[in-house]
């Protein structure tokens, strides 16, 4: 979360515009330099300004206005701010965006190609693995850099690959179901 | 939370210029997973003026074996790497049992040993391992480099003996005595995902063709404000043949070096008996690793 948006919370959630102006008032009260960052993001190269203090996701979604990726816990716990970073499964909540310099991220906006869903999205369609899908992008996520390492895992690999992403909707069966059908080429 | 600025020194010489200017207590931080320290600044739980990224800092980075030297683990190389490692997985089974429990694979991803050591929580899942392996933190700084013994380390609940001015470097664990088996196992009410009620990391080394204890190292987490060795209870084992009954006395033994609180995730006494039975199936683990089941 931003600083802004913390204040703003802080000051009774006043609403979005309060909340820019505090923005602008803290930058120019506290003369923060926004640092360059650049990375690429689902194959794109892309070179944005933040604050030091800003995460990966709030850099994601309010500078790149890649909303596919949610906050839910902003701390860890929830994965559903889950991207691929390198290869690899993150939280971008607990990721500073200037930490990004020179990386590589994909978010669920770059899963599918050319128009075509992902087999991992095809399949949580098919198996309805999802109800309100707020969680979904963090467990395609996780799932994705998962099966790109272990194509071929046993029920209870999939289980442990997807334990940091929490879902209250579905009861994790179907979410299963779905990442073991792709796995199983079925999808 | 307090704004801060960013720094991502590229050697430890620049790193030193950044600590130099340090001027009180947890001014500069290091930064490496962000899974503790981002949450913690954003809940003005640490409030650094200065955030410093020590990952492109190659030294940090350092993951190697040196025969007779021991394993080297930079501060920074996550858990993922360091329980993949081919020297963890057959020489420290207890070192990657606990990266593999540090929070979720996304955490592993990014977390760090080193993180885990510095964040100095009394749960941290990688210290009591570490410390049953006798291994030692490396401490650097504009002033120089000391090595200290990870179990003197911690001073109470996230701290830590690094002056203002220091950042650590990375932990040296020495070579496992022939004969010997560690493994470490948390207790916590689910599967995966939570933070350990209590957890034991036990060691012990066999002579040669027997079940005599020759040396245990027991070392308990979450249970005191730092992770305690249970002295009393690796007094019982060590010089005796393992026997079952031997593992059941210094399961009791453990107890002694217990000082827990009651808190949400459980209470005094139910800590006292899980420091009883995860000592007693840490015992038995290492046993089993060393083919001489009791």
């Amino acid at each position: 979360m931003s600083l802004a948006k913390e204040r703003g919370q802080e000051n009774g959630r006043k609403g979005f515009f309060i909340n820019l102006l505090i923005n602008r008032a803290i930058e120019l009260e506290e003369k923060v330099p926004k640092i360059a960052v650049s990375f690429t993001i689902n194959g794109e190269p892309k070179e944005i300004l933040v604050q030091p203090w800003q995460t990966l996701l709030d850099a994601m979604r309010d500078e790149l206005l890649l909303t596919g990726t949610k906050e839910g816990c902003g701390n860890g716990n929830c994965g559903a701010c889950t991207v691929i970073l390198n290869g690899r499964a993150i939280n971008s909540c607990c990721m500073l965006a200037v930490e990004a310099e020179g990386q590589k991220i994909i978010t669920v906006e770059g899963l599918a190609t050319n128009g075509k869903l992902d087999p991992l999205q095809q399949a949580f369609i098919s198996h309805g693995a999802l109800q309100c899908g707020f969680c979904t992008p963090g467990f395609l996520m996780s799932a994705r850099a998962f099966l790109n390492v272990n194509p071929h895992p046993s029920e209870h690999e999939i289980r442990l690959a997807i334990a940091g992403n929490l879902c209250r909707c579905t009861g994790y069966d179907k979410i299963v179901r779905a990442i073991q059908a792709v796995a199983q080429g079925e999808a | 939370m307090k704004p801060f600025s960013y720094v991502a020194p590229k050697s430890l010489q620049e790193a030193f210029q950044v600590l130099a200017k340090a001027s009180g207590a947890g001014q500069v931080r290091a930064l490496v997973g962000g899974t503790d320290l981002i949450d913690q600044v954003r809940q003005n739980r640490r409030t650094p003026s200065v955030v410093m990224d020590v990952k492109r800092i190659p030294e940090m980075m350092r993951l190697d074996w040196i025969p007779g030297e021991g394993l080297h683990i930079g501060a920074a190389v996550p858990c993922t790497d360091t329980a993949a490692f081919p020297t963890v997985t057959e020489l420290y089974p207890s070192i990657q049992e606990s990266c593999g429990l540090v929070g979720s694979t996304q955490i592993q991803n990014r977390a760090s040993i080193g993180g885990n050591v510095c964040n100095s929580a009394p749960s941290a899942d990688t210290v009591p391992p570490l410390i049953s392996y006798s291994a030692r933190a490396v401490i650097i700084g504009p002033r120089g480099r000391r090595e200290v013994p990870l179990e003197t380390f911690f001073t109470g609940p996230g701290q830590n003996v690094l002056a203002p001015d220091e950042i650590l470097l990375e932990t040296i664990v020495p070579p496992p005595p022939p004969n010997s088996s560690g493994h470490y196992l948390r207790f916590i009410p689910r599967n995966e995902m939570d933070i350990a009620v209590v957890g034991i990391a036990s060691m012990i080394v066999l002579a040669p063709r027997s079940s005599q204890c020759t040396q245990a190292r027991i070392v308990l987490a979450s249970v005191a404000p730092t992770p305690v060795r249970a002295r009393a209870a690796e007094a019982v084992l060590e010089g005796k043949t393992i026997t079952a009954a031997l593992i059941q006395q210094a399961g009791e033994a453990a107890v002694e070096a217990a000082k827990p609180i009651t808190d949400v995730r459980g209470t005094i006494e139910y800590r006292k008996e899980l420091v009883k039975v995860l000592t007693r199936r840490t015992l038995g683990l290492c046993m089993d690793s060393l083919g001489r089941k009791v």
